[in-house]
């Protein structure tokens, strides 16, 4: 297959997928601050909380749509540039799509036009009701996209079948109850919280700054300074190292973002800096803190955190051990009915995916020489630098957002709201913690190369037979659309706050009530 | 786990669920796209195209949910379709995908801005919106009913060996023409039901006659170019209907001209779908002539279910045939999920299907009421 269309095709992935959560995180935790808003409205009955739940619920529906426009390209890419992946292990990966779409987009879609055309038509409590479901509905589709992807970390519940050439599901209830994707979940959605809580709280900030639309500043500032704080509590500390003991690939995401290459005795430092370079199988100028890694990383002090060395040794055991489960394999393509394969292909079959990583350089892997098993095996190692940096700006924004937010929470309940440098400082934060989640994204899936699914599926093999026209067309015309919405959509999103909380309802009402001393 | 229901009955339920789903889509987000598709047309003023945007714009987000579930039934319940349909047609999907884009952004940022200009490029961005996946969904239906040129290497990977252009045969346009049709019809119907009486109304009316006219034309030249034009496969021998999903095994396709029409022999019940295609165009046609909004738009749906029963019903057990190596050709007894995916997927869709009807229901009941031109001055969050 064209190397150019391997790359070619990630690139895209990369591209659409990191853009989708651009608009994803906001909505999570936005639908959330919204059904806050709006149940204080319920019960302390005071119009301005509407004003503000419906101020924030128009920024919400701007940055809703993007998101629902993306999600449809993600729907449907799998397929279209991921052919083989998507044959290879759709009797599992498809299943909780297709559950996220009954069970969450569902509920989302068809009670968000109800959230914003119903406010007439409803009684307080039931356009609660509706705004609550929309959070649930968003929510709940992160819970599945993330057992999809947490199956991709650690896949369990399946295994090879070769009578139809793919992976079936063996144990449905494993797929969904992955401890990947349980630690995923929520570790993403608290960082869907973080960043719309750092939005309202920034947005505030500016409107306390410039002296306009106090009385609803205060009040938001309030709210994102609550849910601010406990959010980026719970990002950092359910972060979702805890999945990486479990398997060999997610142990060498862990070396891999802390640059360890050799295994240290236990409890293993935690490296602060150092310049790790792949070429030289080291790292230079390391500054380490001892103990830290392997209490975070293996929640004790007595088991070791394996190295890449090591890790690797491990992978050049696997090939060998996958090389017989692929002869078995083609064995049982020409006859089937080969008792002595099968049981050949019983015994190595965890170990198939490994095989297939020699596909890169040859076309049967049963041909592989001994130096290019080992080539092989170091292709387990994903590139060490980016993660050992992309892990290091992600965990130092979240610690700045803790930072950031008990700050906040300190002032707010002090009743200083109007601390200058603190506004400024909030403003500043706004794109901070989307850096952190696209780098989380980063290190999810660049950590788990060469691996589309770990230890199954090596991600070469799962592209799509496309030629590399079709994905410079599609790539071009992708980055023209999703750029050119990317321009309207901050556009419409800065108008809005312009205009300020009072464009459109009820003006003359609430002016009276904003002149009131903050915090309801 | 002991599975209750056997291989070959799931994957039968599956097709249906499948082509359940794909009606679903049809009938619901395919109003939306109709209405897209005429907004320029039968409506003239900002005011006119307000009432007409309204008449959906709180709904067509969970309508159009019907279509990405379908491509995660499709993914869940036939990931070899999934998988061969969506890389081999390509750039076609990436051209639905792109103005299925435009649709969501145009309905929300049209509004922000009163600037004429920036409004008719919103319009113009819901007609492509609706008009574009419309068509290619008729041009891909059509290339399905004729074969697809691909083939399966022993990896059971892949390989698409047709080109772009070469999709837009003949036959698929004018399957196409019958898609753009027939949504048409649904959404002139729905215009009728949903929006007030007047200018637009009236225009929607004699569009909705001229699609539903259209729609029994186009699909009668079909029938007959399907019967006659050298269509259809047919599986040699006897399916294993719970043999393992690997269409390389067991009894093997071939082209077989006029074999489409082989299930209406052999089942004569089957005919009631492309009489109901016909049938659900004229009552529609009848229902918009005599102002009768609700006859016109049951008349569409009716329609809708009937052509694209007819197209599953004639291929059936086929699902994505191979004109390039029948062997390969994808059919309900080869191209499945494991037996455990299906009877999962089945519990899912037995507990949440009815629930999303429910609330949909519900929705639609609390939103009640035709959409009028002289709410837009009274309610500021109206389009």
């Amino acid at each position: 297959m064209d190397p150019a269309v391997i790359d070619l095709s990630r690139l895209q992935f990369a591209l659409t997928a990191l853009y989708h959560f651009l608009f994803v995180p906001l909505t999570l935790g936005l639908s959330f601050m919204l059904v806050i808003m709006e149940s204080i409205y319920v019960m302390t009955k005071r119009p301005i909380w509407r004003t503000i739940t419906r101020f924030w619920g128009t920024l919400f529906g701007i940055n809703f749509v993007l998101g629902v426009a993306t999600g449809i390209t993600m729907e449907f890419q799998f397929g279209m540039n991921w052919s083989y992946y998507s044959h290879y292990v759709g009797d599992i990966f498809g299943a909780p799509l297709a559950i996220e779409g009954l069970m969450a987009f569902f509920l989302e879609a068809t009670f968000v036009g109800l959230m914003f055309f119903g406010w007439d038509k409803l009684s307080r409590v039931g356009h609660l009701f509706v705004t609550f479901m929309v959070a649930l509905g968003t929510n709940l589709s992160a819970l599945w996209i993330l057992v999809a992807n947490g199956w991709m970390q650690n896949p369990i519940g399946a295994v090879f079948n070769p009578d139809t050439m793919r992976m079936e599901v063996s144990n449905f209830r494993d797929v969904i109850f992955n401890p990947v994707a349980q630690a995923k979940f929520v570790h993403t959605v608290s960082a869907g919280y973080v960043i719309a809580a750092v939005f309202v709280l920034g947005v505030s900030a500016w409107y306390l700054l410039k002296g306009k639309h106090v009385g609803v500043a205060k009040r938001s500032m309030t709210v994102a300074a609550a849910f601010g704080l406990a959010s980026s509590l719970s990002v950092v500390v359910l972060g979702d190292e805890s999945g990486y003991a479990l398997t060999d690939n997610q142990k060498m995401k862990l070396a891999a973002l802390e640059a360890m290459w050799e295994t240290e005795a236990a409890p293993a430092g935690l490296t602060a800096f150092g310049i790790p370079s792949m070429a030289d199988r080291t790292t230079h100028h390391e500054v380490k803190i001892p103990y830290v890694l392997g209490l975070i990383a293996t929640r004790s002090f007595d088991k070791p955190v394996e190295g890449i060395f090591q890790l690797v040794a491990k992978a050049q055991d696997r090939i060998e051990s996958g090389v017989v489960a692929y002869g078995a394999v083609e064995t049982l393509k020409v006859n089937p009915n080969d008792l002595a394969a099968r049981a050949t292909f019983e015994q190595h079959r965890r170990d198939l995916g490994y095989a297939l990583l020699l596909k890169r350089y040859v076309a049967d892997p049963r041909q592989a020489s001994p130096e290019l098993i080992q080539k092989a095996a170091w292709d387990t190692v994903p590139p060490v630098p980016v993660m050992f940096w992309a892990f290091r700006i992600m965990a130092g924004i979240g610690f700045l957002m803790i930072a950031l937010f008990a700050t906040a929470f300190i002032l707010v309940t002090l009743r200083k709201h109007d601390t200058k440098w603190f506004l400024v400082l909030a403003i500043a934060a706004i794109p901070l913690p989307w850096l952190s989640a696209e780098l989380g994204w980063v290190l999810a899936e660049v950590g788990r190369q060469p691996w589309a699914v770990e230890g199954v599926l090596p991600t070469f093999l799962g592209a799509s037979s496309l030629t590399v026209p079709q994905l410079l067309i599609s790539i071009a015309a992708f980055t023209l659309l999703y750029g050119a919405l990317a321009v309207v959509e901050v556009g419409l999103i800065l108008k809005t706050i312009k205009k300020g909380p009072f464009a459109q309802h009820e003006p003359a009402l609430d002016d009276s009530v904003e002149a009131e001393p903050a915090v309801a | 786990m002991e599975i209750p229901v056997d291989f070959a009955t799931l994957r039968v339920i599956w097709w249906a669920l499948v082509g359940i789903l794909l009606i679903g889509f049809a009938l619901t987000d395919g109003f939306d796209m109709g209405v897209g598709a005429l907004l320029p047309f039968v409506a003239k003023t900002d005011k006119e195209r307000r009432m007409v945007i309204n008449t959906i714009g709180a709904t067509w987000e969970g309508n159009q949910v019907w279509f990405i579930l379908g491509g995660g039934a499709i993914f869940a319940a036939w990931p070899f379709v999934y998988a061969i349909s969506f890389s081999g047609f390509y750039l076609a999907m990436f051209v639905v995908l792109a103005a299925m884009i435009l649709r969501p952004v145009g309905f929300k940022y049209r509004s922000k801005r009163a600037d004429p200009r920036w409004r008719s490029f919103w319009d113009w961005a819901l007609f492509v919106g609706g008009f574009v996946p419309v068509l290619c969904f008729g041009v891909a239906l059509g290339n399905v009913l004729q074969g697809a040129p691909f083939r399966l290497d022993s990896d059971l990977r892949a390989f698409y060996e047709g080109s772009f252009l070469g999709l837009f045969s003949p036959f698929a346009l004018l399957c196409g023409l019958l898609s753009v049709a027939m949504l048409v019809l649904h959404g002139a119907a729905w215009i009728t039901v949903k929006g007030e009486e007047g200018p637009v109304a009236e225009r929607a009316r004699r569009i909705g006659e001229i699609a539903g006219l259209a729609s029994i034309v186009l699909f009668a030249a079909g029938g007959f170019w399907v019967a006659f034009g050298g269509m259809g496969f047919r599986i040699e021998g006897l399916a294993d209907a719970a043999g393992p999903s690997n269409p390389l095994r067991g009894a093997a396709a071939v082209h077989a001209p006029g074999a489409w029409l082989d299930n209406y022999s052999r089942h004569g019940w089957m005919i009631v779908a492309p009489v109901l295609g016909f049938v659900g165009a004229a009552l529609a046609i009848a229902g918009l002539y005599w102002k009768k909004a609700w006859l016109a738009f049951t008349g569409s749906s009716a329609s809708a279910t009937g052509i694209i029963g007819t197209v599953g019903l004639s291929m059936f057990p086929f699902i994505l045939p191979s004109s390039f190596d029948p062997r390969s050709s994808l059919t309900v007894w080869n191209a499945s999920s494991s037996h455990m995916t299906l009877f999962i997927m089945l519990i899912v869709t037995v507990i949440f299907l009815p629930l999303v009807l429910l609330y949909t229901a519900w929705v639609y009941k609390v939103l009640w009421g035709k959409s009028t031109t002289a709410a837009l001055a009274v309610n500021p969050d109206l389009y």
